[in-house]
């Protein structure tokens, strides 16, 4: 068990640090900035007043609610017991609800979309990388150039070019939203039909952008190993090739995994733009809103809600690792 | 230095991807040398006008005019009056008449005509039709009237002293101009966007902003990743552990959050194309330095580095000279993968709103983000938004292209 406990201590040792950096960094970065965000925000909502004493008011009210009257390790301390609370304060832009029940409410579709789809774009994307990197020749050929066309697109193109052609020219998908907008949350099969529908081209368009990268990946990873010494020993030693193809994918697969949980970030960045383009009522919509709205604290909230998110994906990844990479195995025996 | 040239521009892939990126690249410089509009002049009054050749009608009525006898002039301008919907409607009025479904084909201009023109009649009571709908198909007969006779269009003039029209000449269906000698024609070739303005023109200026931030943003990232992942790679120690430990914490905290972050926190009025470049130069530089480093440590114990350390050569020198030639063309493949995220970055930003603040320039993503606003793909106004994904597409494809070929150079084992 030492090898595990070891290898799982430190997982759990990193994934408190990168969370205690991520609030550090959610806190520090938007009060680096030049100017006083909260002179910023009222110079917004001022435009137009002519009344100094209403401004001024105003003034003083923003700073009481974001507590930057107070010093800044005083501040921060606040911030981070509120947040552990789950309590952001309030929305600016969708005031009277709180930003946790705007969160609340986005949470979930992007956890729905994006889980899904980067887990069956990983498993396919792989799966063909290593057709490719096995077969070689004319399909190799073909899967090449072609996932590294779609891993260019941006994932709001994807989204975009599949919203025109399924939804507004063939009418097959709608264009927008997660669920019919006559509809009201409930459990009833009208309900679960329509977020079935509104589901599919959000979630193809993640698949399909996630396959590229993933194939181009596993094409190379694969490669690699069936040139290395190991398969040609088995090859004279007469293994039949469907063995060794097993040995050799396990192989490859290892360090696809720890890339799954390297490029998460990347991948979710484009997401949640891919979800402002079917308007899905996820984080990413939610960001939009947030900055037409100007809303700071929602913002501040979204960011480190995805980023914990994030970590939190990436851990269990390394858990998963753990489990599969034989080194972790063998630590164990000695 | 010149054999490797010679060898990478031997790989397929590498030529592709870059003769695709200098063809960009060189549209983007020549063509502002040949149109030297203001790319974000509005042109149009009006949203979304459709790619194509636009004559000015003021100044062709008064060009020349050629007498051109042609059979299928009169089918073709009926045809162009008749769009599908109303294909539709005479076939459900002639249904509703009492001819046979059988008999009616909608595509078939000529036949469609004939029927009508033989059935129609403005007294008819169809069964369930509505005053809107006999009113509708009036107006639709007598427009179809006027294009069917071979009468011309009178024109005429308003007097400024008396108010009253006065006839200034006629306009006879059979009448061509030559589009060469009307004083007023523009090409747009794709159209004009919501704010009216050349969509072309527009699209190459933006192409050109997003390649500068792109390179703006990739030389920053590639640069102080590779001053870190030399000094972490060389060093080690300490000074490793730190850089390793910041690295490794930006690896697993997403880049574009942080983006996202200080692109807001900013501010608006502050945030310029240049500004945003280096935000993202900034936010992502960590898989250059991560990669650097492995192949520094890689490197600093080889016979020809130690050799160079016993000589008495200074680290600088040992850095510039042992170490830095033998990762140069992986830095190189990671420059041309940061600018090709560079500009992605941006798009992605823009998309949120949180692209560059700028009146004076445009770039893809903010093109994008004003198609989207105005609802251009809802509308199907394809000319607003398709070309700017396909040269996204485009820029990120030829990079990558060029970036898979110079791997596959480089390391043997890839290659096919």
């Amino acid at each position: 068990m030492k090898g595990y406990r070891l290898y799982f201590g430190k997982k759990v040792i990193w994934f408190f640090v990168t969370l205690a950096v991520a609030f550090v960094l959610n806190f520090t970065l938007p009060r680096l900035m030049p100017g006083d965000p909260v002179a910023a925000i009222v110079s917004r909502m001022a435009q137009g007043m002519s009344n100094t004493s209403g401004v001024q008011a105003i003034y003083e009210q923003y700073t009481e609610l974001f507590g930057t009257n107070k010093s800044i390790p005083e501040q921060f301390v606040l911030y981070v017991r509120n947040a552990l609370r789950g309590d952001f304060g309030y929305s600016i832009s969708q005031y009277p609800r709180t930003v946790a029940d705007v969160l609340r409410s986005s949470i979930f579709w992007t956890l729905g979309l994006q889980l899904p789809a980067i887990l069956v774009g990983w498993i396919l994307g792989n799966a063909l990388g290593a057709l490719a990197a096995y077969r070689r020749g004319n399909f190799d050929r073909v899967l090449l150039p072609v996932s590294l066309f779609f891993s260019s697109l941006p994932a709001f193109g994807m989204a975009v070019i599949l919203l025109v052609f399924f939804a507004v020219s063939l009418r097959w998908f709608p264009t927008s939203g997660g669920y019919g907008f006559d509809l009201i949350p409930n459990l009833s099969l009208t309900f679960i039909w329509s977020v079935i529908v509104h589901y599919q081209l959000p979630f193809w368009s993640l698949v399909i952008i996630t396959i590229g990268g993933q194939a181009i990946g596993m094409r190379s990873m694969s490669i690699y190993e069936l040139n290395a010494d190991y398969v040609k020993y088995s090859r004279f030693m007469g293994i039949k090739d469907n063995k060794i193809v097993r040995y050799v994918f396990r192989n490859a697969m290892l360090p696809q995994i720890t890339g799954l949980a390297l490029a998460l970030g990347t991948m979710v960045g484009g997401a949640l733009v891919a979800e402002v383009i079917f308007s899905y009522p996820g984080l990413g919509s939610t960001i939009l809103t947030a900055v037409l709205g100007q809303d700071y604290p929602l913002i501040s909230a979204t960011t480190l809600i995805i980023t914990i998110m994030v970590l939190t994906a990436n851990f269990g990844v390394e858990l998963l690792y753990g489990f599969l990479d034989p080194r972790i195995k063998a630590a164990q025996a000695d | 230095m010149k054999h490797m040239l010679r060898q990478v521009f031997r790989s397929g892939k590498f030529v592709t991807g870059f003769v695709i990126f200098m063809a960009i690249m060189l549209t983007v410089i020549i063509y502002p040398l040949l149109i030297t509009d203001h790319p974000l002049s509005i042109i149009g009054q009006g949203t979304f006008f459709p790619p194509g050749i636009y004559v000015n009608v003021f100044d062709s009525v008064s060009s020349p005019a050629y007498t051109i006898m042609l059979d299928d002039a009169a089918a073709k301008r009926i045809a162009g009056r008749l769009n599908d919907e109303d294909r539709e409607a005479i076939r459900e009025w002639l249904v509703g008449a009492g001819v046979a479904d059988g008999e009616i084909d909608i595509a078939n201009t000529e036949s469609l005509l004939g029927l009508w023109v033989n059935n129609y009649d403005s007294t008819a009571n169809v069964a369930g039709m509505t005053n809107a709908d006999r009113n509708y198909y009036i107006r639709l007969n007598k427009s179809l009237q006027v294009l069917l006779s071979t009468e011309g269009v009178t024109l005429a003039a308003s007097n400024p002293e008396t108010g009253a029209l006065e006839e200034t000449g006629t306009v006879e269906p059979t009448q061509y101009v030559n589009v060469r000698e009307v004083a007023n024609v523009r090409l747009l070739p794709l159209g004009t966007d919501n704010f009216g303005r050349d969509v072309l023109t527009e699209l190459v200026s933006a192409t050109a902003v997003s390649l500068r931030i792109g390179f703006v943003a990739g030389i920053i990232a590639t640069f102080i990743g590779l001053v870190l992942g030399l000094v972490s790679g060389y060093m080690g120690g300490i000074v490793d552990d730190v850089i390793s430990f910041i690295t490794n914490l930006f690896i697993v905290i997403p880049g574009f959050v942080l983006l996202i972050l200080i692109s807001f926190s900013i501010g608006q009025e502050r945030r310029g194309p240049f500004v945003i470049a280096v935000v993202i130069g900034l936010t992502s530089w960590v898989w250059t330095a991560r990669a650097v480093r492995a192949q520094v440590i890689s490197l600093r114990n080889r016979d020809h580095v130690n050799l160079s350390k016993l000589s008495g050569h200074s680290i600088v020198h040992i850095i510039s000279r042992d170490i830095l030639p033998y990762i140069a063309s992986y830095v190189v493949m990671a420059l041309i993968l940061q600018i090709s995220a560079g500009i992605l970055a941006e798009a992605q930003l823009s998309v949120l709103g949180l692209g560059p603040r700028t009146t004076e320039e445009a770039t893809l993503g903010l093109m994008m983000n004003w198609a989207l606003i105005y609802q251009a793909h809802i509308l199907g106004k394809w000319w607003a938004y398709f070309p700017v994904i396909l040269v996204i597409a485009l820029i990120a494809f030829s990079l990558n292209l060029m970036n898979t070929g110079m791997d596959q150079v480089f390391n043997p084992a890839l290659r096919d």
